[in-house]
């Protein structure tokens, strides 16, 4: 309103402006915000919430594909967590998440601290940093499934070769191995963003905070712990909770290099669910399956939420 | 001209056109040269059939019946995840290419096919007992056998007769001791037990029915977990650390091939692609004495144990899906790619790598061509029994396939994972969960 009245003051005496309908009620704030969120609202309707109902209805009817299925409450449900598969999956899973969250974390904070230095080809060394993230992972994890290979392992090869090793080491065939292969890759791949996230947040820590601190007598170990993670600490938490998302609803990186095995010790939530769900074509179990992962990421989402919001109070 | 006397004109020079000249052509009126049917298949073992489907079945039965085919080919494990988001969504190709016993779990979405099987069938001599329980369910065909592809032992000869073994072994204990010496050689047998759809599934449900073991009995009752099945487990636990590769329990359909016409394995149950790519080869693929190793490779049906000798090939069916808009057109190609005429041009080219689902494909001249693949001619009359025996092959049976049961089962034993007696409580456990 108060622009509209600025508008009627800018014009000549006896000038008559007109303003349209849509304008005077695009004015409204309530409209103009309903009006901006719409399409958000419907694309999030349409792609998350409209599956997820679904979802959730189909956890609760024995449909399987082609048919219509009846309703059966948390019998599917019932039927997962009694499930021995399932019970090596949700378990992969945690131990998956955990381990690659805290290599990742670990190697992104070390690559960021040393990318922040001044050295030559810096620009063109961090954008090199980020090709494992860049590649798309279907197309990385066959090129690392083939170094793996049980048989044609360019790294048995070498280490053969090198004389470290007289038999061949099973990263796929074992499935202790094969879990940690699998974080491996993880690792390699989501490092790069971990490190330029925590690289953007150590470049907005004031340099004269470290310049003080040494003044004071403190060293390297002393000014990381206590100036710049202190100060990081807020980034690290969004990058770490949305790292955490990623990798307990991982799916492409276990169903190609793996496919859940071997003896299904590899499986994760997401892969287990997709077995059950599309291969074997049960529709309500998979859709339970999948949802064991929902109240896990929920808390996570909660976490990170009640964090932010007492940062945006402090 | 009169507007009468142009419509008489031209009416009659259309139905002259129209009527004779179809005659004269051979082909399908133009209005029908708009359908297409979308037919999605794996990529086959064998490249040179898919070149057959696009280059010469195609153009083909666009001329024959105004059928537009659109052949869509991907990796064979990836196929029931695109027949499952069709059906879910109504939409998708006109035809599926399913494996094994797949076509009962979709049987909900099939068109009744039962009208070419039985025209197939009388025509070619019969279709094949376990083609006839894969695809039946109840007394409809509810999708159309169209290959089988035998499993057998590939093996070199050379290395079996340089370890004093002149004849290839019968029983699994024979078999055992023959790899025992190869693998001392470093020339193991190599056997998938991965999470596989193909190479892993025909060997091991063979191996359970070889000692007597069975996933259920006629009445549905879960019974795997017998003696039978733990004597079959610890054999097959010790034989693996004697004779195996190791690396197979990560092998998928595909490394077998491989390391076999690397020279890295002995033996190795497959269909004939192994045998087809080094005949395809000769100077890529070669023994260490330099000769072609086609020339090194022969052919074995699995041994027999203690309660006989059996068998599972991989079956190759098509179904026409119901949501299909053109189920005629589809019906229509099915019955013309199963005439002899059109399916002996694909079926050539395999090589015998496939063969047909009628036995009057035993006695085609091809056989005579190569005594090496021989063996796998009269294969598919040999087997005996499907998943889920001694009950039908149905969509329990499906779920017990699909979720790798019975692979695992000797897998987690074979690892040193579980003992014989634990692992085999575990798939009981399993399988009692789907058959409940």
């Amino acid at each position: 309103m108060a622009a509209g009245a600025g508008s009627a003051a800018a014009a000549l005496p006896g000038e008559r402006i007109v303003v349209s309908r849509w304008t005077r009620l695009l004015e409204n704030q309530r409209v103009l915000a309903t009006a901006l969120l719409a399409p958000g609202v419907a694309i999030l309707a349409a792609f998350i919430a409209y599956p997820f109902v679904m979802a959730i209805w189909f956890s609760l009817t024995d449909i399987s594909v082609g048919t219509r299925g009846t309703f059966v409450g948390i019998a599917n449900f019932r039927k997962a967590w009694n499930d021995t598969i399932f019970q090596t999956a949700f378990w992969n899973t945690c131990f998956y998440t955990f381990w690659a969250t805290v290599f990742k974390l670990t190697l992104g904070m070390w690559l960021a601290l040393l990318l922040n230095r001044h050295f030559r080809f810096k620009r063109m060394i961090r954008a090199w940093m980020l090709l494992p993230f860049i590649i798309p992972t279907v197309l990385s994890t066959f090129a690392w499934r083939w170094m793996f290979d049980p048989t044609f392992s360019v790294i048995n090869w070498t280490l053969y070769h090198l004389g470290w090793i007289s038999d061949r080491l099973p990263f796929l065939s074992d499935g202790d191995w094969a879990m940690w292969c699998a974080i491996a890759v993880n690792t390699w791949r989501g490092t790069p963003f971990f490190a330029i996230t925590l690289l953007a947040g150590l470049q907005t820590i004031n340099p004269d905070l470290h310049e003080a601190a040494a003044l004071d007598g403190a060293n390297a170990w002393h000014r990381f712990w206590h100036v710049t993670w202190p100060l990081l600490l807020p980034v690290t938490l969004v990058v770490v909770v949305f790292s955490v998302i990623q990798t307990f609803s991982d799916f492409q990186l276990i169903y190609v290099l793996t496919g859940g095995g071997p003896a299904n010790q590899t499986h994760l939530v997401a892969t287990y669910a997709y077995q059950i769900g599309i291969h074997s074509g049960l529709l309500g179990e998979g859709a339970a399956i999948s949802l064991f992962m929902f109240p896990v990421l929920f808390l996570v989402v909660l976490f990170q939420l009640r964090y932010l919001k007492r940062m945006e109070g402090a | 001209m009169k507007r009468r006397t142009f419509l008489k004109a031209t009416g009659a020079g259309v139905a002259a056109v129209g009527i004779e000249g179809i005659l004269a052509a051979h082909r399908a009126p133009a209005f029908a040269q708009g359908t297409s049917v979308h037919i999605l298949r794996w990529n086959d073992f064998v490249p040179a059939a898919d070149k057959v489907l696009r280059e010469v079945f195609a153009p083909e039965v666009q001329k024959a019946l105004g059928v537009k085919l659109n052949v869509e080919t991907i990796n064979a494990n990836d196929i029931p995840a695109r027949a499952t988001s069709a059906i879910q969504s109504g939409n998708g190709p006109d035809i599926i290419m399913l494996l094994n016993n797949l076509p009962h779990l979709y049987a909900a979405s099939a068109v009744d096919v039962s009208d070419i099987a039985d025209e197939v069938g009388k025509a070619q001599g019969g279709i094949y007992a376990a083609s006839q329980q894969l695809n039946k369910v109840g007394n409809q065909w509810v999708a159309m056998p169209w290959s089988v592809v035998p499993a057998l032992i590939a093996y070199r000869k050379s290395w079996f007769e340089e370890a004093g073994i002149k004849e290839f072994p019968k029983t699994w204990q024979q078999y055992h001791e023959a790899g025992r010496k190869l693998k001392a050689a470093k020339r193991p047998i190599g056997q998938t037990l991965g999470n596989t759809f193909g190479d892993a599934p025909t060997f091991t449900y063979p191996l359970l029915w070889s000692f007597g073991g069975q996933e259920i009995d006629a009445k549905g009752k879960v019974i795997i977990d017998s003696p039978e099945t733990v004597e079959s487990v610890r054999f097959m636990t010790q034989f693996w650390k004697d004779a195996h590769d190791e690396g197979g329990l990560a092998w998928d359909d595909s490394n077998n091939n491989r390391a076999f016409l690397s020279g890295e394995i002995s033996a190795t149950l497959n269909g004939a692609s192994i045998y087809v790519a080094a005949l395809n080869g000769p100077d890529k693929f070669k023994t260490e004495k330099g000769a072609p190793l086609h020339t090194d490779i022969l052919h074995a049906p699995l041994p027999a144990g203690p309660k006989g000798q059996f068998a599972y090939h991989t079956a190759f069916n098509h179904m026409v899906m119901k949501y299909s808009k053109n189920q005629k057109a589809a019906k229509d190609f099915l019955r013309w790619a199963h005439t002899r005429e059109n399916y002996e041009k694909w079926f050539t080219v395999q090589r015998g790598f496939s063969v047909g689902i009628a036995q009057d494909w035993e006695k085609h001249a091809m056989w005579n061509n190569d005594p090496v693949m021989l063996p796998f001619r009269s294969a598919p009359r040999l087997q005996t029994r499907a998943m889920g025996h001694a009950g039908p092959p149905d969509k329990r049976a499906a779920e017990a396939w699909n979720k790798y049961v019975i692979t695992v089962m000797y897998a987690q034993s074979a690892n040193g994972k579980m003992k014989p007696e634990e692992t085999v409580k575990w798939a009981a456990g399993e399988l009692g969960k789907i058959y409940a």
